[in-house]
């Protein structure tokens, strides 16, 4: 932590603008801290009180960060002079629609804790510069809240944008109602409703918002998303199969179990119990080589990567899970689709000539892979964009024979690339594991650059092989497994795999040196 | 159709004399000039003060009632000009447009205005886009008063006041012939207060009366002599009856004991921070008496020089509150003082007082009263306000490394977004340009995930600004951006006309959304709604056409990224000379929306059958690369982690905020990415037939996968609960 410092508040008795009362709103542009500011203003002088709300109108409605503020003191001969900005260490109120706004306004001393009550949202609305890292680039939430409770003098945080969405309203409703709840104000809920209830249209759904936050409970909160026991169905043939290699599961050791099942459920519903004890081989294998002293994070790691390793993307994946019941469920209800209604459902598809080619068996796959006249062929038969509609019939039925190659699967060409890469994985992690544990365990976690379809797909598999080229240079190192992860964390960051690229380099020069 | 509709508040304008008018500076602006008898008014939109245009055009009913002449400029050189009208016949005028960039624009026409001066009042209203929240380049209007000799108002910031600028300002005008600017800042402009109204007069003398009764004189015209005769009169007459004005109707206000020994001047607009730093040091009571001497120039051009010298009579130190580069107003003082021989300290810009550069804020401000307090006049402070600082603030790591940036960015559903997609994807293809960027939304395509865009040069000159990159046989050309409010700006002639005379090969994207749409979606000539009192409709590739360009390409659906990108790389790569211009044409999906509501409302009401489109992912194609996002950038278009051990990475998501443009699916499929992106076209009020058939369908299709799902093992937990 660094000191900065900072004009604070007179103490009591000297500052004579402490009769004022200095509320900010810290918004992201388009969600109502227009109608919210203007509301305070209209509560203020419905209550007796002079008012005065400022913003700034500028590009700042374009989804970004932006502030209104309002300052207000009881009515009186002369009418008092109010500032025209929010200044740092001098807020009573401030309200953020957003987490993130939130934490912002604590960064520029709009909340202090001193004296600041701050009613905030703590939903996320993520910034572009989060959404666009390969990996996971948001930021960490649960420490800005505790650094929001640090620093206020009184916090009210919960889900206002929620309550608003449910009342059937927006934002600015709820956030009323959060500063009703807080007291800060000097005024009745009464007279809240009454200013909400004079804003025209929409007026009902705004009001049940307002109460939402104003009567919100933290036991109201959704629950943690219900654990629901998943069972494995199908006809009896396939279900002993499962239960054969459940048993399996069983003896692995414990720390490993949920991890394997995960993995094992997920490369069945892939493929078949076959595949399942094909993972299950792999897994063991690791097993073998790990140290139970070490908590089986080596096992943990494969259990994971292997996975998602053997459960590559392929046309045949995509259509299988498109043509499921359970995709037509999740769509109706993520869309909000009512019951019985209609909905025409468009794929938008680009497969290209190697998509083509993955899915021919491998032996002619092998032949026509390095492009030539076949190739040509095949990307004109691929044809560029395609946009089936998969609650009609026809496409739908495309999708379904599609996915109806799942048996003939590891024939094709695409499975022979991929059954080998996995096979490489395993063989180099655990090489390495034999040496350095730690070094085994993240050659594992590699398998995480590698995602996406068609180019994403290419690129990813790329900065693998980056990665791990990097794997000879520090493999003798004792901090090696350090560098490998930082190797990916670099890889994680950016798309074309520029910080990448300068990890890599930094390490060539210390293996230069040595 | 603006963003904003002011319908419902200019029937306040309507209010007779004695009432007490409560709005938003804007709205008092409005009121101000009616009250005054203004004859016409014009301008040009632009934060801070677009949002005037928008009342004005609003209130054009009113206005033709009173038989005031209004009209939407077509640039801030048009408004400017527009005040010629005043210049020989006694009639009052008044045009607005930002401030400097508007300025920028309109100096020839003011220049030409101030020389030959007014008879008529002549206002131009800025909105001094400076500070935080300003989107231009940080420079003060002040400059533009001196050069040309325009009065410059900068009343307090409240309604009261700044009302009364507005009708002082044109008695100014008319007394010292000189146009008068009216300096407003950001705040300002939406502050929102009530004032006593007055009654609304007609003008003295209208537009027609003038137009019927032609006059001339050529002494008022620009051409010499009569422009020698205008830089003395300027001095010699119109500067001393103005300062008689000024200082004769008390237009500056002092406040405070005269008799205190340390006086503080400053610009009107700067009031309220100085009272709030006096309130916060015990020296203001809450509404703003103090015993501190005050002088408060609510003209902050020219400067009085009796009244400077009165005001720091006898006293022992002066700080002047100035915002912004240069200190233009301390340097008059400086000099105002120097010649008269006296000696008192004067403090203002520099160590220990305010910054050189940059916005006065609260905190400026009270650490630079507080200092001057505390070194000339410490015996008034209370105790503590003769505390240096407080303690320190601790600076929580928890948020330096959570809270992300968050610019302004393209809206859900932008046209825009599909056409940098495509420049993403084209430069893949080609490789990276020298890329010119506009005035307007797309500038935004400068930050993530776009990254495009390396210069911007002034409203309606992307296009000229790459001019000097024009050479025959080089490998690359040059892009550039204009979007259609720059183009009718100045554009046409400054960006197209001159690369097609210079024979200029680069390429040229028009982005046509059919508004202005960062200023607020106000109108253009090229907007497709008809109106009665505007002529719309008129195609920008015609007039691009017109002015002789060859290589012209229409898209009518921005979202197409293929196509876009198609064009852009034929663009790139034809063998054709001259500019290639591509005209890309989609709705601005913030107005498009603001019309499409309701009706469809209305057509779900009226049991009308409706397609709501929206996009969505499917989270188990989908594998967390993201890579759409960095095409994207949508706010609609997220993340979310998904309760599932395998998956280290959140998966896109789209919220229920999706329009359904469309840009996911075209990127998802232009650039190859993935086939995780479904369209969902929720059909309302669907026919009888189209009912029928869907559960036919969907019989067929449930039974397909029953027989699948009952074959093969299946964990579905949808399946499953």
């Amino acid at each position: 932590m660094t000191a900065e410092g900072r004009p604070g508040p007179a103490a009591e008795g000297a500052d004579n603008s402490s009769a004022i009362l200095k509320l900010a709103i810290m918004a992201v542009g388009g969600q109502g801290g227009g109608v919210l500011s203007n509301w305070v203003a209209d509560l203020a002088e419905l209550g007796g009180h002079d008012a005065q709300v400022t913003y700034v109108a500028g590009v700042a409605q374009r989804t970004g960060a932006t502030i209104y503020y309002v300052e207000m003191a009881p009515k009186s001969g002369n009418g008092a002079v109010f500032a025209l900005s929010p200044t740092p260490g001098d807020v009573d109120v401030l309200i953020a629609s957003e987490l993130m706004e939130a934490g912002r306004a604590v960064q520029r001393g709009f909340v202090t804790p001193d004296r600041t009550t701050l009613i905030a949202s703590s939903h996320r609305i993520l910034a572009v510069s989060e959404k666009q890292v390969p990996g996971d680039g948001r930021g960490d939430g649960e420490e800005v809240r505790e650094a929001l409770s640090a620093g206020a003098k009184e916090l009210l945080c919960f889900d206002m944008d929620r309550l608003a969405r449910e009342s059937g309203s927006v934002i600015s409703s709820s956030l009323f109602g959060g500063l009703a709840r807080s007291g800060a104000l000097p005024f009745p809920v009464e007279l809240y409703e009454e200013v909400v209830r004079a804003s025209g249209r929409g007026a009902e759904a705004s009001l049940r918002a307002f109460r939402a936050a104003l009567n919100h409970k933290e036991e109201d909160s959704p629950p943690a998303p219900r654990k629901t026991e998943i069972r494995a169905r199908g006809p009896r043939r396939l279900l002993a199969a499962w239960a054969g290699l459940e048993a399996r599961l069983e003896a692995l050791p414990e720390e490993a179990r949920t991890m394997a099942r995960a993995g094992l459920r997920k490369v069945v519903d892939y493929q078949d119990p076959a595949y399942g004890a094909e993972y299950l081989d792999r897994v063991e294998r690791a097993l073998l080589a790990d140290d139970p002293s070490k908590g089986h994070v080596l096992t943990i790691a494969a259990a994971k990567h292997v996975a998602n390793a053997m459960c590559y993307d392929d046309i045949i994946r995509v259509a299988d899970l498109k043509t499921r019941s359970g995709r037509d469920a999740r769509l109706r209800r993520e869309q909000q689709i009512p019951p019985g209604g209609v909905v025409r459902v468009t794929e938008y598809f680009h497969p290209r000539a190697e998509e083509l080619i993955s899915i021919l068996p491998a032996w002619i796959g092998r032949r026509v892979d390095g492009g030539g006249v076949a190739g040509k062929v095949l990307g004109r038969l691929a044809g560029g964009g395609r946009r089936l509609r998969s609650d009609r019939l026809g496409g739908f039925l495309t999708l379904w024979l599609l996915g109806g190659l799942r048996p003939v699967r590891r024939r094709l060409t695409r499975h022979a690339v991929e059954a080998a890469h996995v096979e490489r994985l395993m063989d180099t992690a655990l090489t390495a594991a034999g040496t350095d544990y730690e070094l085994g365990v993240e050659v594992f976690e590699c398998q995480r650059l590698i995602k996406g379809y068609s180019d994403t797909h290419a690129r990813g598999l790329s900065k693998f092989d980056a990665v791990l080229s990097g794997l000879d240079l520090v493999k003798a190192r004792g901090d090696a497994s350090d560098w490998l992860r930082r190797l990916r964390q670099a890889a994680l960051r950016d798309e074309d795999g520029a910080a990448l690229k300068g990890a890599l380099e930094t390490i060539k020069s210390f293996a230069d040196e040595d | 159709m603006a963003e904003r509709s002011f319908k419902k508040e200019v029937e306040h304008l309507r209010m007779p004399a004695g009432g007490t008018f409560s709005g938003e500076g804007i709205l008092a602006i409005t009121k101000a000039l009616l009250e005054n008898g203004v004859g016409y008014v014009g301008g040009y939109q632009g934060s801070p003060i677009s949002h005037l245009m928008d009342v004005l055009s609003d209130a054009q009913e009113l206005l033709e009632e009173l038989g005031v002449h209004f009209e939407s400029s077509a640039s801030e050189a048009a408004a400017a000009a527009m005040l010629a009208a005043s210049v020989h016949y006694p009639i009052r005028g008044a045009v607005t447009f930002k401030s400097t960039v508007g300025t920028n624009v309109a100096s020839d026409a003011l220049a030409n205005l101030a020389s030959g001066g007014v008879k008529g009042g002549a206002l131009v209203i800025v909105g001094e886009d400076y500070g935080e929240g300003s989107s231009i380049m940080q420079e003060r209007s002040h400059a533009f008063a001196m050069k040309s000799q325009i009065w410059l108002l900068d009343p307090r910031p409240n309604l009261p006041s700044i009302v009364k600028a507005v009708g002082d300002g044109f008695r100014l005008s008319e007394t010292s012939n000189t146009p008068v600017m009216l300096q407003l800042r950001i705040r300002s402009c939406h502050l929102r207060g009530s004032f006593t109204a007055g009654e609304n007069l007609r003008p003295a003398m209208t537009v027609r009366d003038a137009l019927e009764n032609p006059t001339r004189d050529v002494e008022r015209i620009v051409l010499p002599p009569s422009s020698y005769l205008h830089e003395r009169e300027k001095v010699a007459k119109r500067l001393p009856a103005a300062r008689e004005f000024i200082a004769g109707e008390g237009l500056n206000e002092f406040f405070g004991n005269d008799a205190g020994k340390v006086g503080i001047v400053a610009q009107g607009g700067m009031y309220n921070g100085v009272v709030r730093a006096l309130q916060r040091l015990g020296l203001a009571e809450t509404d703003g008496r103090t015993d501190i001497p005050l002088y408060v120039m609510n003209v902050t051009y020219p400067l009085v020089e009796d009244e400077v010298l009165a005001f720091t009579a006898g006293k022992e130190a002066v700080l002047i509150v100035e915002e912004g580069h240069p200190d233009y107003i301390e340097q008059g003082i400086r000099a105002i003082l120097h010649k008269a021989g006296r000696t008192v300290p004067v403090e203002g810009k520099g160590e220990g007082r305010f910054p050189e550069a940059g916005e006065l804020t609260g905190e400026a401000m009270r650490d630079a009263v507080s200092g001057f307090m505390r070194d000339h006049a410490a015996e008034l402070l209370p105790a503590v306000g003769r505390a240096p600082n407080s303690p320190p603030v601790l600076r929580d790591d928890r948020l330096e490394g959570n809270v992300p940036p968050r610019p302004p960015g393209f809206c859900v559903g932008c046209p825009e977004r599909p056409i940098f997609a495509a420049t993403k994807l084209v430069q893949r293809e080609l490789g990276e340009h020298h890329i010119a960027g506009d005035i307007g939304c797309h500038l935004f395509s400068i930050n993530a995930p776009f990254n495009i865009g390396a210069t911007t040069m002034g409203y309606g000159l992307g296009p000229a600004s790459n001019s000097a990159f024009n050479a025959k046989g080089a490998e690359k050309r040059s892009i550039a951006f204009i979007g259609d409010g720059g183009f009718w700006h100045n554009g046409l002639a400054s960006s197209i006309g001159n690369a097609v005379y210079n024979d200029n090969d680069g390429v040229i994207v028009i982005v046509d959304n059919y508004y202005s749409s960062a200023t607020g979606g106000q109108d253009l000539p090229s907007s497709r709604v008809e109106k009665s009192n505007r002529n719309t409709g008129n195609p920008i590739k015609k007039a691009v056409e017109g002015v002789g360009a060859k290589w012209v390409r229409q898209i009518d659906r921005t979202y197409d990224v293929g196509r876009m990108r198609d064009t852009l790389r034929e663009a790139l790569t034809t063998k054709e000379t001259g500019p290639k211009i591509i005209v890309a044409s989609s709705e601005c999906m913030l107005n498009r929306r603001r019309r499409e509501k309701p009706a469809e409302a209305k057509a779900v009401a009226e049991g009308r059958r409706i397609q709501r489109t929206r996009f969505g992912v499917d989270e188990d194609v989908c594998t967390g690369d993201h890579a759409c996002i960095r095409l994207s950038g949508c706010p609609s278009l997220s993340l979310k982690k998904l309760d599932d051990p395998l998956r280290d990475d959140p998966v896109a998501a789209i919220d229920s905020d999706c329009v359904g443009c469309g840009n996911c699916g075209e990127v998802a499929d232009a650039a190859v990415l993935c086939p995780s992106f479904y369209q969902a076209d929720l059909v309302r009020n669907p026919g009888r037939a189209e009912t029928i058939l869907s559960r036919l369908r969907g019989l067929a299709i449930r039974f397909l996968q029953r027989r699948r799902e009952s074959r093969l093992l299946s964990f579905d937990a949808e399946a499953a609960s």
